[in-house]
């Protein structure tokens, strides 16, 4: 074994149901070095690093540290071999100091010296440079001060392999920076460092070496100083791969809604949509592109009239006029005959309720049609029945609880009820994410099938090649920004790729 | 490289029931009945050590004790009444996530909303009057004294559990202060049998009674019974009913799909209270014709569980009320019988509890041993 | 502005005082306890019924110690009632434990039937005690109880007033002072004390740093529960001097559960704040309103309480809210 080589992984393979999220990977990361492992959302980037932190066991394969072959079943373990990830959801306990969180769960002195424990703590900032107050509770810190406390609680754990989940997905440009000072201060002190990310520029400035995932699979490792923009995007996006889903030419295109000058703050006071301007076009579908948490969400909810706006308008136009969307609540829009669908990310959490029967996640939003205190549950019940069968629902009947349906099969519940009520507006979020091809398939038809009617489509999605053959034309976010809107028969995947990770003003 | 050494996976795990293996309705209630008989068993083995009488026997007993007579049969259904009525009164609250244990509370205000009216109102407008502005007032009390923790809740999300039990005490005391102010004889802190020689407001001799003959609960029953059909009907088909499901599964769901979570809230804890409210006054009117402080009986609370283990469902609470309460009217009988302290029925009752309780477990869970992999 | 003056003068006295304490007590074990169990994530309801069942253990093993030897000793009896009262409301804690930790049933439920079984079990045994024992009559264990009340010589008689406010009391009550700020100094100064407050706020985030979450949330279940159990003890043994009355301890377990928000869950405040409540507990007998009245004033630990609670989360003040992750099981497949 060669022991410059902190962590050796063999063959490793991870699989949720019948999906491979992790496929024969082998990888190796060497003493003192930032090794970027890149890839798309849902490439197994996160999957294969929380094999390493203990959350997830591997079905298949070896683990090397430091040459040893190890075996590793609790977060535990991990931390005993040196291992410290940082995930994007710190596990912090807000009500603690830093200091507090840092020394959380360690074996010492039952009496806590503070301030011995505060010095050392100090003594690390020192080394590394960070800037940190040891005594200052988390509620009380900005997100890069989270993350310095997670940071930190590694390294005085002893960690000499550190992973990092997108650390800069959180962070504004100049945080950036003095973060990856502090990555490069550990990596000449013997560290090693894996950094999740899909940022080209951040892969090219911070790193040694890059590895490559894609769609579960390892692509390859190449050193930094040999890559490119253009080829590392290349070996993350593959080759273009033909999908033949059907697009036919959009025919009486005309103007559906218009987003001005939108911007959004979230409860944090987190600014998650800035200025974003575009129109949405009866009998088209507009893509939307964009790292995950780009604002995506937000969007959608804010036309859907469940979100705070800042500043900004909604106009959504109609034979009899324009409408202004801002400032009504979802129930006022649907009352005044705006018809919205929208097909949320979060399938059980949101657009439907797990454990009721498919008849009643189909009325969740027409419930309260009809006169008196009674539900009408015979409408919604037909509605199903027709779902079920246009859709092929797999369900042992419409009165079973959804969750005890396949991901597939709720998906098609969702959709179907979204479209069934006429939508003008249709709108989705990662529609697809989790399905099988040929329910993929299924959505992808009736998502055409819409446009063709003359519904104005809006698509999140993740799979750039669907995106270029699905949508029409494709907007890119970035960072809660507009950075383009491109043709989608004319744009190359790469330059979606770019435009993903750069902010409008780099492209221009 | 010892690999004998490395750690596997642990040797048993718990995994939440999913959809391939959620258990079937038949192995649902062997499980809950094996529950019950291993109660029975240590239930058993409790009579046994204090007893030394064979517990067989000493359940025939409960049987008689519950059931022996007219008079108990008539006993064990005017309490099994009253249970439902409670726990039917904290459903909609509980079926949405929101802790009422102030039921207690909420009947006492009823109660002395009740009995004020009985005793200030008796004589001057006996009949059909009476009654209905006695179970208006029972309910408006009953009414106020939920949606105090209910409008916290929704504006402050003030911790309901905690705030609707101190609302109980409150009531308590109330409920000791009007026991004082109309105590019947000075200084016996209580107001003795309301209206003993007229006996207006009382429910068996009204009008009402008159209709349905002599028997003595038959009202009882018959409004409690209306009350659970009523209150399945509510939950299962109406719109109130939808929206409670909804916002008790998924606030996020609920204002996805245009429900206004804050008045759900309040309102459904407005129907609660003035539930449990009309029990304090079919209790009063009902069957007591009294007021103390143990009119409730920590029925607020029993019916909780009786909820809970119900799932919801009205009519499966009918059928663990009239467990409960069996059990109960039982053990105080055996107790009486064997020279024990009438206490003895409620440890049965809390040891039946903890293996009803903890069945719910296998019916949520199922335990994987290493080795065992399957889908996800 | 007479009345306040009368009331005023009325509590400004050493008897008052006195009984303030005395009725503090078993509220501060009571408080105590739930406080541990809280910090765990436990909303234990079953306080009430446990509180029961340390009283009645106390009973059962001075009773069966009295009734063993001819001439008991009473710091032996002293001895069995500590022991047994333990063990019983050990076994109120392990029920509780095991059905809400390992089997993850909901905690209120658990807690209440908890509540039932065990007043129940503590009238249960209370009054047929002396009748298993195949004697007749009201269970006493008089030796024991008064060993109970047994108070500090010297100290308790030679200060004049401080001794009757400060001295005149059995080891019971210091020791749930003692008890109190101890556990306070390894809530917040010792490692243990905060892996258990993060096992509270946040299982996930505990789990993830190498504690072992299922195992912090059995110890301090159980010891809380210990430690309420001694406030039924208290009752049983200085308060009433050492016999039983059916239902004679009353709320005062769910006025425990009042104070542990009182205190915004650190035992150290439970100290004044049992005085408080114990002040307000008897306050009632000091009001010249009449008799009537008197049932108004002990609505007072409860208004209070509801008031500490409306303003803590109004003020949305993050260091004294309830523990964060209180009443839910912790399942760490969630995730």
């Amino acid at each position: 074994m060669d022991t410059n080589n902190a962590i050796e992984l063999k063959n490793i393979c991870k699989r949720f149901g019948d999906v491979f999220a992790n496929k024969n990977i082998t990888l190796e990361v060497r003493k003192g070095e930032i090794l970027s492992l890149l890839g798309e959302n849902g490439s197994g980037k996160t999957t294969l690093m929380n094999m390493l932190s203990g959350i997830y066991f591997p079905d298949d394969g070896q683990i090397f540290i430091d040459g040893k072959e190890v075996s590793i079943t609790s977060p535990k373990d991990a931390y005993e071999l040196g291992i410290g990830m940082i995930h994007q959801h710190f596990k912090l306990i807000e009500t603690f100091t830093a200091a507090e969180n840092i020394i959380l769960g360690l074996p010492g002195k039952e009496v806590i010296q503070m301030n011995a424990v505060v010095e050392k703590i100090n003594e690390l900032i020192k080394k590394y440079g960070f800037e940190l107050d040891p005594t200052k509770k988390i509620y009380d810190m900005s997100v890069s001060e989270k993350q310095t406390v997670e940071i930190i609680k590694m390294l005085y754990r002893g960690a000499n392999i550190l992973i990092l989940d997108e650390p800069t997905a959180v962070l504004t440009p100049q945080e950036t920076d003095r973060l990856f000072d502090v990555l490069r201060n550990m990596r000449n002190d013997g560290k090693a460092i894996i950094i999740i990310t899909h940022k080209l520029h951040e892969v090219l400035s911070l790193s040694d070496r890059v590895a490559v995932l894609r769609k579960g699979e390892y692509i390859g490792t190449v050193l930094t100083k040999e890559a490119t923009e253009l080829s590392l995007t290349e070996m993350m996006v593959g080759e273009k791969v033909s999908l033949n889903i059907g697009r036919k030419p959009p025919v009486n295109v005309h103007k559906k809604l218009s987003i001005k000058n939108l911007t959004c703050v979230d409860k944090a006071g987190v600014t998650t949509l800035k200025n974003v301007s575009f129109e949405a076009n009866a009998g088209e579908i507009l893509g939307i592109a964009g790292i995950a948490g780009s604002g995506q969400k937000e969007l959608l909810e804010a036309v859907a009239g469940l979100q705070n706006i800042q500043e900004g308008s909604i106009v959504f136009h109609d034979d009899k006029g324009d409408i202004e969307l801002v400032g009504k609540t979802s129930t006022e829009i649907r009352n005044i005959g705006v018809a919205l669908s929208f097909v949320p990310e979060d399938r059980l959490g949101m657009g439907l309720v797990g454990n009721m029967d498919l008849a009643d996640n189909v009325m969740l939003r027409s419930y309260m049609d009809g006169k008196g205190i009674a539900v009408n549950r015979k409408k919604p019940r037909q509605k199903t029945e027709k779902i079920v069968d246009e859709l092929k629902v797999v369900t042992p009947s419409i009165s079973t609880p959804i969750r005890r349906l396949s991901g597939g099969n709720v998906q098609k519940v969702l959709v179907g009820r979204e479209i069934s009520n006429a939508p003008a507006v249709l709108m989705t979020a990662y529609a697809v994410r989790g399905l099988d091809i040929n329910t993929s398939y299924i959505i992808y038809n009736l998502i055409n099938e819409q446009k063709e009617k003359g519904v104005a489509v809006i698509y999140v999605g993740e799979d750039l090649d669907v995106l270029l053959e699905l949508a029409d034309r494709i907007l890119v976010l970035c960072g809660g920004s507009v950075s383009g809107i491109v043709d989608a028969r004319t744009t190359t995947k790469e330059q979606i790729g770019l435009m993903m990770t750069k902010h409008s003003t780099e492209v221009m | 490289m010892a690999k004998d050494n490395l750690k596997k996976e642990p040797l048993m795990r718990i995994v939440k029931r999913t959809k391939n293996s959620t258990i079937s309705n038949k192995m649902a209630v062997i499980v809950r009945v094996v529950a019950i008989l291993l109660a029975l068993i240590v239930c058993g083995i409790f009579i046994f050590v204090l007893t030394k009488t064979n517990p067989i026997k000493v359940y025939y007993g409960m049987i008689e004790g519950a059931m022996g007579t007219n008079r108990r049969v008539w006993n064990t259904l005017r309490d099994t009444m009253i249970l439902l009525a409670v726990s039917l009164a904290i459903t909609p609250a509980f079926k949405m996530k929101f802790w009422n244990i102030g039921a207690e509370g909420q009947i006492l205000v009823g109660g002395i909303a009740t009995a004020a009216v009985m005793r200030y109102m008796g004589a001057t407008m006996n009949g059909p009057g009476l009654f209905a502005v006695m179970i208006v007032v029972s309910i408006v009390a009953g009414m106020v004294w939920g949606i105090i923790p209910a409008i916290f809740k929704a504006q402050y999300n003030t911790n309901e559990t905690l705030f609707t039990l101190m609302m109980n005490y409150i009531a308590i005391q109330l409920t000791s202060y009007f026991c004082i102010v109309w105590e019947a004889v000075k200084g016996s802190g209580t107001i003795g049998t309301i209206n003993q020689e007229t006996r207006n407001g009382w429910i068996s001799t009204s009008f009402l009674g008159n209709i349905f003959g002599q028997f003595n609960y038959s009202i009882n029953v018959i409004l409690v019974i209306i009350l659970m059909v009523v209150m399945a009907y509510y939950l299962k088909k109406t719109k109130h009913g939808y929206e409670i499901a909804v916002v008790g599964e998924s606030e996020n769901t609920a204002r996805y799909a245009g429900i206004n979570v804050k008045k759900v809230i309040i309102r459904t804890m407005a129907i609660s209270g003035a539930l449990c409210g009309l029990t304090g006054f079919l209790l009063v009117s009902g069957s007591s014709h009294t007021i103390s402080t143990n009119t409730a009986g920590g029925r607020g609370f029993t019916a909780i569980i009786v909820s809970w283990l119900a799932k919801f469902n009205p009519y499966m609470m009918l059928l663990i009320s009239f467990f409960l309460v069996f059990l109960d009217n039982g053990a105080v009988q055996i107790a009486s019988q064997y020279g024990l302290n009438e206490s003895a029925s409620e440890v049965m009752t809390g040891i039946v509890l903890f293996f009803l309780i903890g069945c719910e477990f296998f019916l949520n869970y199922r335990v994987v041993f290493r080795g065992k992999h399957e889908e996800a | 502005m007479n009345i306040i003056l009368i009331i005023l003068k009325k509590i400004f006295t050493v008897t008052f005082i006195q009984k303030a304490v005395t009725q503090g007590i078993p509220i501060l074990y009571g408080a105590t306890g739930e406080i541990m169990t809280e910090r765990s994530g436990n909303l234990n309801l079953g306080i009430p019924g446990i509180m029961y069942m340390g009283g009645i253990g106390g009973l059962v093993g001075a009773f069966a110690y009295e009734q063993s030897v001819a001439v008991p000793n009473g710091w032996v009896g002293v001895i069995c009632a500590l022991v047994v009262s333990m063990l019983f409301a050990l076994i109120g804690g392990l029920i509780y434990s095991f059905l809400t930790i390992t089997l993850r049933v909901n905690q209120n439920v658990t807690g209440l039937a908890l509540t039932t079984f065990g007043v129940g079990f503590g009238n249960f045994l209370g009054g047929s005690l002396s009748r298993i024992a195949g004697s007749a009559g009201q269970v006493s264990v008089y030796i024991t109880g008064q060993t109970f009340r047994t108070k500090i010589p010297f100290l308790s008689t030679k200060l004049g007033v401080v001794s009757d406010i400060v001295f005149s009391y059995g080891f019971l009550t210091y020791f749930s002072i003692v008890l109190a700020i101890f556990l306070s100094w390894f809530l917040f100064k010792t490692r243990k004390g905060l892996n258990l407050r993060a096992v509270g706020e946040d299982p996930a985030a505990a789990d993830a740093a190498g504690i072992n979450v299922i195992r912090y949330k059995y110890v301090a279940t159980c010891t809380g529960a210990v430690i309420s159990g001694l406030g039924g003890l208290y009752f049983v043994m200085e308060y009433l001097g050492g016999t039983w009355q059916n239902n004679g301890f009353g709320d005062r377990g769910w006025l425990a559960i009042a104070l542990v928000i009182l205190a915004l869950w650190k035992p150290a405040r439970a100290i004044w704040g049992c005085i408080l409540f114990g002040g307000l507990y008897i306050l009632f007998a000091y009001v010249p309103f009449g008799d009537a009245m008197q049932e108004i004033f002990k609505m007072l630990p409860y208004v209070v309480t509801i008031v500490v609670l409306v303003i803590s989360s109004v003020r949305e003040k993050k260091d004294s809210q309830a523990p964060k992750s209180l009443g839910l099981s912790y399942f760490r497949e969630d995730r």
